[in-house]
């Protein structure tokens, strides 16, 4: 630093020593184990994104209008006459759908290499609040362009809190402010959307990494850095800096991550019609109800729980019930594992056939969510059982079952599971 | 050896998801695949004549401004003496004095607006229903279509293509299951040949596809920049992180 910044630096320092202090604690003396693979790049991919949201979405809200009358042809305004505006909105658009690719995949890490596990149960439930923010602040967006699927997507989510026995009703005509989804709705989406969410979503981002710092990463072998310090300096062994060591290897992960993530949005923004659904370039039509209503991909694993679960009583509430166990179910995760080591590594051909399983599972209910359910046509024969033939309707429910038993058998096969020796330091 | 298998599992399998299905219309007819060439000028500037001369009065492209034409080569002259016909000033969107309430009393429906058709319907779509009208005394039109059956709207190209008439066959094919045979005939000629009508109907697509993202084209020249700079990027993000860990073991 040139002899004026120091002094500048200097100042600040003599006045709020806490800035550097907080610098050395989250960067340069944050020590990280030094055997971060792969996986590990999605923690800050998602701050990325996270940021790239924010940013685009400030200069969306210059030309967005919430108003039911204007919203679609705000957003054709913003595509066609302001300057440099599609890229804007593709990037936001883009960066929704890549929002939950990298959450997921950061999700999988946290879950194969056993991040969640004592002394990190806090990270890993600030981590599920934030996913389950991101769920919100998508859906809400999701309405903004007010095109058909916009439009019935949140007709049909807004109706499964309806479905919730008593204050049903009652609870979705509060969300709505209307008795069908509105200019109203369209409106406080748009709030909820803007302020409300993320600021939720930037507090919980903050408590998250205060989290994960007062206990440090886990790695890939899922063992503890801190029980071996240097006796001189009193850092982990096989700890280093987060800064420089991270930081630079991060940016070779984000610029890997941007040339995929301008291939879409250059080359494919719709993505075959999965970041941009094809009906909802229609204008929202509250008198027409597509044929096939499907969320946006990300969505999908939960939508094919909703429809796998047959109704009880004329209600969908079972299913809707399912839906909301399938996202609250990971809040339990920590307790639920009792295996002796956190890494999928060392773990016992129990826990990998399981672990196989689930992402199969998850996978599929994923893909079945974005197809009719006659996608795999129907049974040939007829059985009492047999309250619907589609084919799909039942793989859905018998992936719907492997997904709760992933997490309800996990105390029972975790346990049995015969762990290979952990190795007292970190492995390349 | 175990992880890397896993990673490609995954990755297989998301991309097994991602491959769209067999394009084919609600009423199961195949669509023809649209061979419409977004960088030919020329049948874009043919396309923008069709559009305003058979489109532009139902249908309108309330989101399209007459003057951003120039992105398909021509100058706002050639603009204001070829294409406004429905507007005073070339700043002007491609709006219709047709009316939603008008639209409805004769149609049925209104004649939707056609700015992001083709991104809703897709060119494969446009380009197989815009060929596949033919007469039906069923209708309150006298016209009916095999890709939209029941279509409100009338053939509008009609003149050109000629009148023609379908006969839907329901016969075996090899695999012995009964699929429906579409024969075709010519009742009266139109001013163009079939090829020539396809061709029309080609360059009518390639203006709709244009008018969906008119910023489509330079959103791809943009994208081969970008990918190039973070290319160049990457050498130097990758140098930089061998040279800090070359001591980390």
């Amino acid at each position: 630093m040139s002899g004026r910044l120091l002094a500048v630096w200097d100042w600040v320092d003599a006045r709020m020593p806490s800035l550097a202090e907080e610098y050395r604690k989250h960067m340069a003396e944050y020590y990280a184990p030094k055997n971060f693979n792969f996986w590990y790049y999605f923690g800050s991919l998602a701050m990325l994104v996270l940021a790239i949201q924010i940013v685009t979405g400030i200069f969306l809200t210059m030309h967005y209008k919430p108003d039911a009358s204007l919203a679609f042809g705000s957003v054709e305004y913003i595509m066609r006459d302001v300057a440099g505006g599609w890229i804007i909105r593709y990037i936001h658009s883009t960066g929704a759908s890549a929002f939950f690719i990298v959450v997921y995949l950061h999700m999988f890490r946290g879950l194969i290499y056993g991040s969640y596990r004592q002394p990190r149960e806090l990270v890993w439930i600030f981590g599920v609040l934030i996913y389950l923010c991101l769920m919100g602040e998508a859906f809400m967006g999701y309405l903004l362009p007010w095109g058909q699927m916009s439009y019935w997507g949140a007709q049909v989510i807004v109706n499964l809190f309806g479905t919730i026995p008593f204050i049903g009703p009652d609870l979705a005509l509060w969300i709505r402010g209307d008795y069908v989804v509105s200019d109203a709705t369209l409106n406080r989406f748009f709030a909820m959307h803007v302020i409300a969410i993320p600021l939720a979503l930037l507090g919980l981002v903050v408590v998250h990494l205060l989290a994960l710092h007062d206990v440090g990463s886990n790695n890939p072998d899922g063992i503890e850095i801190k029980k071996h310090k240097d006796p001189k300096t009193g850092h982990p062994l096989d700890g280093i800096p987060f800064h420089p060591y991270y930081t630079v290897k991060d940016i070779v992960g984000v610029v890997v991550f941007l040339a995929v993530f301008c291939s879409v949005l250059f080359f494919a923004p719709e993505l075959g019609g999965y970041f941009l659904e094809y009906n909802n370039f229609i204008p929202a039509d509250p008198l027409k109800t597509p044929t096939h209503i499907a969320p946006v991909w990300y969505f999908t694993p939960f939508y094919t729980i909703l429809r796998a679960v047959p109704p009880l009583f004329n209600s969908q509430f079972p299913g809707v019930l399912a839906m909301g166990l399938a996202t609250m179910i990971l809040l339990f995760l920590p307790w639920l594992d009792r295996g002796t080591v956190k890494s999928v590594r060392y773990r016992g051909t129990l826990y990998k056939a399981w672990l196989a399983a689930f992402v199969v599972v998850f996978l599929v209910l994923g893909y079945l969510g974005t197809e009719p359910t006659t996608v795999w046509g129907q049974f040939g024969f007829d059985a009492f059982f047999l309250d619907t033939k589609d084919i799909a309707t039942w793989a859905g429910r018998l992936c719907t079952v492997i997904y709760f038993l992933f997490f309800i058998l996990m105390p029972w096969y975790t346990a049995r599971d015969a762990a290979r020796p952990v190795p007292e330091r970190v492995t390349p | 050896m175990q992880r890397r298998l896993l990673v490609w599992a995954f990755a297989s399998a998301l991309f097994a998801a991602l491959v769209p299905p067999a394009a084919a219309s609600e009423a199961g007819y195949r669509l023809d695949r649209s061979p419409h060439d977004p960088n030919d000028l020329v049948s874009l500037q043919s396309g923008a004549r069709l559009f305003v001369n058979y489109c532009l009065n139902c249908h309108g492209a309330q989101f399209m401004r007459y003057n951003r034409l120039t992105d398909i080569g021509l100058s706002e002259s050639q603009i204001r003496d070829n294409l406004m016909f429905a507007a005073e000033k070339v700043g002007e969107t491609m709006k219709v004095a047709l009316g939603a309430k008008e639209g409805k009393d004769w149609f049925g429906v209104p004649p939707p607006d056609l700015s992001v058709i083709a991104r809703s319907r897709g060119a494969d779509w446009l380009y197989t229903y815009l060929r596949t009208f033919y007469r039906d005394s069923r209708t309150g039109s006298g016209w009916n279509n095999a890709v939209f059956p029941n279509a409100a709207m009338p053939h509008a190209l009609w003149k050109l293509q000629g009148e023609r008439a379908l006969e839907v066959a329901q016969v075996k094919d090899l695999a012995g299951h009964v699929v429906p045979e579409y024969r075709w005939s010519q009742l009266t000629p139109g001013t163009l040949g079939a090829v020539q009508y396809d061709t029309a109907v080609r360059d009518l697509v390639n203006f709709l596809v244009y008018v969906g993202e008119p910023s489509g084209q330079s959103r791809k020249r943009i994208g081969v920049i970008v990918l190039f700079v973070l290319g160049v990027l990457f050498v130097f993000a990758y140098a930089l992180k061998k040279n800090y860990w070359k001591d980390i073991h």
